[in-house]
């Protein structure tokens, strides 16, 4: 992600700094600006002002750029009606659980497959990695089965986070993602440590984790992300009005409710979501790149 | 398992001399793997539980038939029957007409951007952030903005506001059959291009830059700069994503659900994914889900042998 204005592209420099390239450039740049801007930040700002208008001012041709009479009770009655802050909570809570449950586990488990490599390790590797083939949908029903009654414990998941927080774990990405960079950290240092009578949990702890601070921030973001977005599972394990998530509170609020207030709710639901981005991009993107493959 | 002894003569001696020795080894290599396999345990045990006994159970769910707490086989009764649903081949013609427009315009369109962003030299990270941004919003909320604020078939609707001050003929979106799935591609290639964006742009910033010089030089021009380096240079991500995309749109699911309520008019809705969850857990027909779901898999692996059959080939 760095200034790399010196290296060459598909156009080359000596190209765009001449007169009618330099002419061209300019103009496709505000072109892209300018358009890049109404497509992707024009909806949202017609979401955020459309729920401060009235139901007849929505309804109004040609449409009002800028809210007659801006009033905030779409936001508030979306708030009181449909019980965000508990839903909010709710969201919040299992998306923590979720980023605790996946760093504890997924860490110790491409620690072992990157470190301490026991028989049959790579084995285990490529079953969880063959899981990446197996679309969502196609394992949702059997999934909901065994969660309604888990094999010999016999008891239900509904409406437990743990429900949520469990099948997370079994994300082979995240730990692809690990084992790599644990791979990059030289065994040298392993020995080091082991030399000084440290065992393998301590090295983790005090030599692994440490050097790997960016990785689990970029998988701590991630996971936190898909539990704020996803919505068949939760809508399956959490049916309940008090242990709903968010996302699917607002759908199953959207039947009885006006317009506005579904959008209010809308808006309020992505807030959490776009504040984590604009302050964490840097680490979001250089994560999504760094488990691609070199082209 | 490698040994950290150095190879032939030592590891002989040691093992015919001193007997002792060897069998204290064998008890380290145990409690080495033991140690292994603890740190492993949490994630084998989430995997066992959620994917590989589910996938397993799927398939036998499938010929199975549990009814007042008995279970019992049935053989191809849930196939011939998932089969028979009204629903069922326009749910494939769906989901195929997905795929292959989202292949166009999801596919195509983020490749074309990043390669436009690639070229700018200003703005960078702020063009970066804008095609990200709708990637993080909650799938519902972006939704809910389409279907209420973009897709309104009134005049008053964002998108036939636009056409009408562009003097083009209005839709009426999601009510329109015709106007339904192309509607869907649109929402769902607005909510997730951004990841792909940002995946070329790093796989095109590994593009040397003498390759364009040598082509230019030997009179290529923009669209032969494309086609011959810029392409090939990319064909490995291209084909990873073209997967990824045909996988990700096999499971529409929430588009349908919310801009369509489901089914659409006449089915114009319907997809795969969401005629599982229609049997699954509203029908209460959850060995016919599974049956759909054996069959979906097959269908991607038929689908994914053939694709892998006609790249390698190429190579």
């Amino acid at each position: 992600m760095s200034q790399n204005s010196g290296t060459r592209t598909l156009i080359s420099q000596a190209q765009l700094q001449r007169g009618k390239g330099k002419v061209v450039y300019w103009t496709l740049l505000s072109l892209v600006v300018v358009s890049f801007t109404l497509v992707f930040i024009g909806p949202l700002y017609w979401m955020v002002t459309g729920a401060l208008k009235t139901g007849q001012e929505i309804a109004q041709t040609p449409p009002t750029l800028w809210p007659q009479d801006p009033n905030f009770s779409n936001y508030t009655n979306a708030w009181s009606n449909l019980n965000l802050s508990k839903l909010l909570f709710n969201t919040f809570y299992y998306a923590l659980g979720a980023v605790l449950f996946q760093l504890v586990f997924d860490t110790a488990a491409a620690y072992s497959l990157s470190k301490l490599r026991p028989v049959l390790g790579n084995v285990v590797l490529g079953a969880m990695l063959a899981t990446l083939m197996i679309p969502v949908i196609v394992l949702i029903v059997p999934q909901y089965v065994t969660v309604i009654d888990l094999p010999l414990v016999h008891t239900s998941l509904i409406n437990q986070p743990l429900a949520i927080w469990l099948p997370l774990v079994a994300n082979a990405f995240n730990i692809f993602l690990l084992k790599r960079f644990f791979d990059s950290i030289p065994d040298d240092l392993m020995a080091a440590a082991q030399v000084d009578g440290a065992g393998p949990l301590r090295t983790l702890w005090s030599i692994i984790l440490p050097m790997s601070r960016p990785i689990l921030g970029v998988v701590s973001i991630f996971s936190v992300t898909y539990v704020w977005k996803d919505f068949l599972w939760p809508k399956l394990v959490m049916p309940d009005g008090s242990t709903r998530t968010v996302s699917v509170g607002i759908v199953a609020f959207s039947g009885g409710s006006s317009v506005n207030e579904v959008i209010a709710a809308s808006v309020i639901a992505a807030i959490p979501t776009v504040i984590i981005f604009l302050i964490f991009q840097r680490n979001i993107m250089s994560g999504l790149t760094a488990g691609s493959v070199k082209g | 398992m490698a040994t950290m002894t150095a190879p032939g003569t030592t590891d002989q001696l040691t093992r015919s001399a001193v007997p002792a020795r060897k069998s204290g080894r064998r008890s380290r290599k145990i409690r080495d793997n033991v140690t292994g396999y603890a740190f492993l345990i949490g994630a084998i045990f989430c995997f066992a539980l959620f994917t590989w006994y589910p996938m397993i159970r799927g398939i036998i769910m499938s010929f199975q038939k549990t009814r007042r707490g008995v279970t019992t086989w049935v053989g191809w009764d849930n196939y011939t029957r998932i089969i028979a649903d009204p629903s069922f081949w326009p749910a494939w013609r769906n989901t195929i007409y997905f795929t292959l427009l989202a292949l166009i315009i999801g596919y195509a369109v983020p490749f074309f951007v990043a390669i436009l962003l690639n070229e700018l030299r200003h703005a960078k990270g702020y063009l970066r952030v804008l095609v990200y941004l709708p990637v993080m919003l909650p799938p519902a909320s972006a939704l809910f903005l389409f279907k209420f604020y973009a897709y309104d078939p009134s005049d008053a609707g964002l998108f036939n506001a636009i056409l009408k001050a562009l003097h083009l003929p209005t839709s009426q979106w999601m009510q329109s059959p015709d106007a339904t799935m192309p509607a869907m591609v649109i929402a769902s290639t607005w909510m997730n291009m951004g990841s792909a964006v940002l995946i070329y742009l790093a796989s095109l910033q590994n593009i040397p830059g003498e390759l364009y010089e040598a082509a230019e030089l030997d009179g290529a021009g923009l669209w032969r700069r494309i086609w011959n380096v810029t392409i090939p240079q990319t064909k490995l991500i291209l084909g990873l994503l073209a997967m990824m995309q045909i996988v990700a749109t096999m499971q529409v699911f929430i588009e349908p659900l919310i801009l369509a309520n489901g089914a659409g008019t006449q089915d114009s809705a319907t997809t795969v994914a969401y005629l599982i969850y229609q049997h699954g857990f509203y029908q209460n027909d959850l060995n016919g889900a599974a049956a759909l779901g054996v069959i979906t898999l097959l269908a991607l692996a038929a689908f994914s042998g053939i694709y892998l059959r006609l790249t390698t080939r190429n190579d």
